[in-house]
């Protein structure tokens, strides 16, 4: 038998197996006229899994396939996954057609996290376009809940039109919150909209924020997020003060099917959450 | 590793080897001609390798000639590589059944016993490619247990080349042609063909390649038998057909992202993805799922995909790379710089498939000539 270099993680293989895991529906919330959100706890013995804010699972539609979603809980609550999925392709159609006991296949959590740990004692900026405040969510949920590690947390979310705005409950009582700014924009602005209207990059500027000393956390369209980044560093931060989180069509999750390549990164394993000037060379490219 | 002195198997003995490696319990596969190709497959005797045949190759090219003696080895690698084994282009990962009450289980797709094979013919570029998806599928951060099954059970037996191809460049890749103790190996060999003697120099790489050896009508090799077969050996690196100056190629192509050149390229290319097909390194994958006509019991199969076809970054606003230049772009910069940042080495080996298998004949080595003459980045090559 011919050697092999390298010995496997056994960790390591056992994700490699691609076996998912069932889980039951335990919630279902609708958030948008496209949008929802799943509760799911595992099904039989199986256990809780614990993860870490801007990680994703692999959420599989029996018979239809996988979809990398992030996980949009809070991470200090195992007892369920917390999914907000948008209806966009065959599986997500397939996950929306879920109804509260069915099963679904989970494997993860995989990927990188939002910088929960380097942004201790600074101000947290979150910029989000559409649904793109689901991953950040936890975030946010876990700043809240550990109040004193952190600075000022400011909260820029942007949708289409009010009605695609999720957590909208959930952003409003944010807004009661003490050392907590939330400010929400959208583009198209129905009667009965008392906030502000245009791209959420405009938000920035109106925002209170130590930017020498600020993490700004980034998710929404490719295009937002370079819109945004360019905005923050007129705001004052450096590239390094700056994550955004990517998507790319993805297979496995650990890095083998090459599909979420992004130069250099696998974005399911070096990602999704990358640090500004990391990629910034890439970012910059078209048709990466 | 140890670096064994040679010794020496006459022809006539050759199907020792493989009734040793049968008797341990490997399925002996090696090169044999099927379709007008040299093709890897099972094989119990050696008159079903490909004698005295050779290989004619060039950009979309390749045609097998008689040679004018009973060469085993006579020729450079076919449009298959090893890959296939370790790495199969359709493998089953997943099964799921759903029972009446709704509950979901899953169990291993790839649930059969892999075939313990013994790889009779593994060029030194093919070893080198080996080890490059060893770190793609079990390095740092992955473990692939499909391919980690499979890779764990083969016996390897390298063949040094005596003849080089007309698009192969290993020598400027530095994988071959002599197979080394660079690349791990079971067995290493060299042929040689001088008047009437006809034999095999070989080596042992490893412990049981020791013990097969000891099971052979072996002699010792004099230093005329190794001088001959170093002399192949050496002929075969003086007479590539290809050259590619790997030196910095890695920043070239990164910092060249908008070069005129990968338009011009993608005005050639058909994006028919057959360089990824036949390339021994690439390794990408897609899943499709399917079902029974109960709609109770469905699997998830893991199939070759390529970095050429529109549906590899599909997403539901539009696939990230829709030109033929920017998936051309991807595979030439993954191959042969973005590889350097993942796994630690090139992706590219030099074997020249994707130069001979490219229905219009696309080099690669030429393409990096082009980006190395026009380089903006760099103010002394002439201007595009």
């Amino acid at each position: 038998m011919s050697n092999i270099l390298h010995t496997p993680d056994p960790a390591a293989l056992r994700l490699g197996t691609m076996l998912p895991e069932p889980f039951v529906v335990v919630e279902r919330n609708e958030e948008t006229a496209d949008t929802f959100t799943l509760t799911l706890c595992p099904a039989g013995e199986g256990a809780a899994r614990s993860f870490e804010p801007g990680q994703f699972n692999m959420l599989y539609a029996f018979g239809t396939g996988e979809s990398a979603i992030s996980i949009s809980g809070s991470p200090e609550k195992t007892e369920g996954l917390v999914h907000t999925i948008r209806r966009v392709g065959t599986v997500t159609s397939a996950l929306d057609r879920l109804v509260l006991g069915d099963v679904v296949g989970v494997r993860g959590p995989f990927g990188s996290p939002w910088p929960m740990n380097e942004a201790r004692g600074r101000d947290l900026v979150f910029v989000s376009g559409g649904i793109g405040l689901a991953p950040l969510r936890p975030a946010i949920l876990h700043a809240l809940a550990h109040r004193e590690d952190y600075g000022r947390i400011v909260i820029l979310a942007g949708a289409r039109s009010a009605p695609d705005v999720i957590y909208h409950e959930q952003l409003h009582s944010w807004m009661e919150e003490s050392g907590v700014e939330v400010k929400l924009t959208v583009d198209q602005a129905g009667s009965g909209w008392h906030h502000h209207v245009g791209v959420v990059t405009t938000l920035i500027p109106r925002a209170r924020f130590d930017s020498s000393n600020a993490i700004a956390m980034v998710c929404g369209p490719e295009i937002m997020m370079r819109f945004t980044a360019m905005e923050l560093a007129r705001a004052g931060l450096s590239d390094d003060q700056i994550f955004v989180t990517l998507e790319r069509n993805m297979k496995c999750a650990v890095g083998i099917c090459g599909h979420c390549q992004f130069g250099p990164g696998f974005i399911c394993r070096d990602g999704p959450v990358f640090r500004f000037d990391r990629i910034r060379h890439w970012f910059s490219q078209r048709e990466i | 590793m140890t670096t064994d002195p040679p010794v020496l198997l006459l022809r006539e003995d050759f199907d020792a080897l493989i009734g040793a490696l049968e008797r341990r319990g490997y399925a002996v596969v090696g090169p044999t001609v099927r379709d007008g190709t040299i093709v890897y497959d099972e094989i119990s005797r050696s008159d079903e390798m490909p004698v005295g045949w050779t290989d004619e190759q060039d950009g979309g090219h390749y045609r097998l000639k008689r040679r004018d003696d009973a060469a085993l080895f006579g020729y450079a690698v076919g449009p298959q590589s090893w890959k296939q084994f370790l790495h199969p282009s359709q493998l089953r990962l997943v099964k799921a059944d759903r029972d009446e009450k709704g509950g979901m289980a899953f169990s291993d797709g790839d649930d059969g016993e892999p075939a313990r094979y013994a790889f009779l013919g593994m060029r030194s570029c093919e070893l080198h490619a080996m080890t490059i998806q060893d770190r793609v599928f079990l390095g740092s951060g992955a473990a692939d247990s499909h391919y980690e099954r499979r890779r764990r059970r083969i016996f390897s037996i390298g063949v040094s080349c005596g003849v080089a191809g007309g698009t192969c460049f290993c020598v400027s890749m530095e994988t071959g042609p002599a197979v080394t103790d660079r690349t791990p190996h079971d067995l290493a060999l060299t042929e040689v063909i001088d008047g009437d003697r006809h034999f095999f120099l070989l080596t042992a790489g490893s412990d049981e390649g020791r013990e097969v050896l000891a099971e052979l009508p072996v002699t010792m090799a004099s230093e005329d038998d190794r001088a001959a077969a170093a002399e192949r050996v050496d002929r075969a690196a003086a007479s590539m057909g290809r050259a590619m100056s790997a030196d910095g190629v890695r920043e070239l192509l990164r910092e060249n992202f908008d070069h005129p050149r990968w338009e011009d390229v993608a005005q050639r290319c058909l994006t028919c993805a057959n360089c990824t097909m036949v390339c021994p390194t690439c390794f990408c994958t897609t899943v499709e799922d399917v079902t029974d006509l109960t709609g109770d019991h469905a699997e998830r199969w893991r199939r070759w995909d390529s970095c050429f076809t529109m549906d590899f970054t599909w997403m539901p606003g539009g696939g990230a790379r829709q030109s033929a230049k920017s998936r051309y772009r991807q595979w030439l910069t993954h191959k042969l710089s973005t590889w350097h940042d993942q796994f630690d080495s090139s992706g590219c080996v030099g074997c020249g498939r994707c130069i001979t298998w490219c229905p219009v004949g696309i080099d690669l080595t030429e393409e990096v000539a082009a980006f190395r003459e026009s380089d903006p980045q760099n103010p002394k090559s002439p201007a595009p």
